[in-house]
């Protein structure tokens, strides 16, 4: 077992013949999309960018399952379980339970909204009610600079999955990345043909693989582990400080205690209205094809929650396993577990299923993230700026470059980045798209804001955040086997070490995210009371309040007079 | 529907639909109430099987509050 995975070039034919089948399979699925309900003409980011805004709820919800859970959920999540438990981990649970009850309030105003006006981004809407360029391209470079870090964190998932077939222990730097090219140049070319069609017949084939995985996995668990003995060996291993004889060790978080309990919660909290801020989440969102699509979504997504927290238990299952985690270069990697865990447990055909589950998982998030990107891009950097009188087959074929560019980009990241704390990286990325809550969410409900005040607040969250996490320095340990011992050694300390810090003045650990945004609340509220004070010119609204309730045609439109105000005392449903 | 989606709900439903829709969100972030080992169900401590039952709960009362909704407004659950 550990053995062969350290011996250089072992490769697991069987597995590696099922991953081969699946993305051949997908591979066939993301080019035929582009014929899936053929509209007359690719050429608009409509069609390209929002498939046509035609997806009913079955669709929506496989488009957003595949979309918000990704192969950060197959890896990542049961990473953090296995290497330091509940607090870095199992907070990813209340996260996307709490999430669907807030985004049930404010989602359809904006699906509404979109659509009434033919907004294809969240920066167009930001455009459009606060008359503001500038506010529009801070949201619309948040974006992309959030979801750059992401869509690497996805490509993290595929090498996870090469390195324990065995193709990650070539000497040759080629040779050893050349697979994560080819999965890479295969997802560009589909989503470059087929847009946003693509990822969503592809998300089908993944979900299936997925659910039939997590099935698989937790029967074994419980038939041959017990999940009383995963808990013992989880809470024995959270216990004891790692790595043993480490200078700095650390210990684990079983059960949350008093000290964090708000770490915890402000995870949680701040993930959750982080989520849909993301542009990939808006992109799958404004895909459906009717107002009322998003709320049926919100009641029927958390099944993907349930499964999110059976994976993450997985991790503890390859404590009470003893999986090995060392990857083919010899260095302990906590994202191995999971892999590794099919690996020893599982006859390689399911293994290879369960590969096939989390590569494909990281295709499609990829695939939307980078559409989303490039809409942001086409939208409010290359329309706005560049080219005013683009036409919306310029609009597409701009788009469709800037997906290729994207995707090219968060290769290049992946390959310059830490790997042990991809977790992290994807939680710095929710600190600065945490920044553009305000603008938007308030936004639908009211216009009290001024422009500059936003500006502002953004301005402050984003340095404060960054700064914040730039601070958080942890020991950088690197433990490899020596004569089949674990040894860690540290190479001194390293920066954006985590995504807690100290809440100021007190020495309570709260999630950056969510202080970040405090302050930028408190910021655009003082700024926007001066404004007022000294009567500054806001600029013209180009919403009006019948537009965030409207619904596809067929559904009649709020009739004129109608409507009864949408500020104070207004339930915003 | 011509009545339009524009109207505002009346009070009642207003007030339960913020009611089922605050409820999970409480309950899993008031994190001191869950945060034990006991008691333990089918070998799972406290704290995970009970965010494991608020997956369910959560999706229950996210559904009556777009049924409420939906039953408020006299529209059609259909696409």
């Amino acid at each position: 077992m550990t053995t062969s995975l350290l011996a250089d070039q072992n490769i697991d034919g069987v597995a590696l013949t099922v991953l081969i089948f699946f993305f051949a399979v997908v591979t066939f699925g993301g080019f035929y999309a582009a014929r899936w309900r053929k509209p007359d003409s690719m050429h608009s980011l409509d069609e390209w960018g929002l498939g046509g805004r035609s997806f009913g709820t079955i669709t929506t919800w496989f488009l957003l399952g595949g979309d918000l859970y990704t192969a950060y959920t197959f890896v990542a999540v049961p990473a953090a379980m296995y290497a330091t438990g509940a607090v870095s981990g199992f907070f990813a649970v209340p996260y996307t339970v709490v999430v669907y009850p807030l985004i049930f309030v404010f989602m359809p105003r904006l699906w509404s909204v979109a659509h009434a006006k033919g907004y294809v981004t969240p920066a167009d809407f930001i455009r459009g009610r606060y008359d503001s360029r500038s506010l529009s391209l801070a949201v619309a470079l948040t974006g992309i600079l959030a979801t750059m870090p992401y869509i690497a964190l996805q490509l993290v998932g595929i090498q996870a999955v090469l390195d324990t077939i065995g193709l990650g222990g070539s000497g040759n730097v080629f040779v050893k990345d050349l697979p994560l090219f080819v999965a890479f140049a295969v997802l560009a070319a589909f989503t470059y043909s087929s847009g946003l069609r693509a990822p969503a017949l592809i998300a089908f084939v993944k979900d299936t693989l997925i659910y039939l995985v997590i099935v698989v996995a937790i029967i074994w668990v419980s038939i041959h582990l017990g999940f009383g003995d995963v808990f013992s060996a989880a809470e024995k291993k959270m216990a004891t400080p790692t790595p043993p004889g480490s200078p700095t060790p650390t210990i684990g978080t079983f059960i949350p205690t008093d000290a964090s309990y708000w770490a915890y919660a402000s995870l949680a909290l701040g993930s959750a209205l982080a989520l849909f801020m993301y542009p990939h989440s808006m992109t799958a969102v404004l895909s459906g094809s009717r107002r009322s699509t998003i709320r049926r979504n919100a009641a029927i997504l958390p099944a993907y929650s349930l499964l999110l927290g059976l994976l993450a238990l997985l991790g503890f299952a390859a404590i009470a396993a003893q999986t090995s985690v060392f990857g083919t270069d010899g260095t302990a990697n906590a994202q191995l577990a999971v892999p590794h865990l099919f690996e020893e447990n599982f006859p390689s055909w399911f293994a290879g299923i369960a590969y096939s589950a989390i590569a494909i998982g990281a295709l499609v998030p990829s695939a939307i993230m980078s559409i989303a990107a490039a809409n942001l891009f086409t939208r409010n950097v290359y329309k706005e700026f560049i080219n005013k009188d683009a036409s919306h087959r310029q609009e597409a074929k701009v788009s469709k470059v800037t997906s290729l560019v994207v995707k090219f980009g968060a290769l290049l990241f992946v390959l310059g980045l830490d790997k042990q704390n991809a977790i992290n990286m994807q939680l710095l990325g929710g600190v600065w798209i945490l920044q553009t809550f305000l603008a938007i969410v308030a936004g639908l409900f009211t216009r009290w804001f001024h422009k500059w005040a936003l500006l502002a607040g953004w301005a402050v969250g984003m340095v404060y955040g960054t700064v914040t996490a730039y601070n958080v320095t942890v020991p950088n340990v690197v433990t490899t086997l020596v004569d089949g011992v674990a040894t860690p050694v540290a190479h001194g300390t390293r920066h954006f070490g985590g995504s807690l810090a100290a809440f100021p003045f007190t020495d309570t650990k709260v999630y950056i995210a969510l202080t970040a945004l405090l302050l930028n609340v408190i910021v655009a509220v003082a700024l926007t009371l001066v404004m007022r004070a000294l009567n500054t010119p806001s600029g013209s609204d180009s919403t009006t309040p019948a537009d965030y309730y409207s619904d596809a045609p067929g559904v009649e439109l709020p009739a004129a007079g109608t409507f009864v105000g949408d500020e104070e005392g207004t339930v915003p449903v | 529907m011509s009545d339009g989606s524009s109207k505002r709900l009346p009070t009642g439903v207003a007030l339960t639909v913020g009611v089922l829709l605050a409820v999970p969100i409480f309950a899993l972030l008031i994190v001191p109430i869950y945060a034990k080992d006991g008691p333990r169900l089918w070998g799972f401590p406290f704290f995970y099987w009970y965010q494991f039952l608020w997956v369910f709960l959560a999706s229950g009362f996210t559904y009556a509050a777009y049924a409420l909704i939906l039953r408020a407004r006299g529209e059609r659950g259909d696409s």
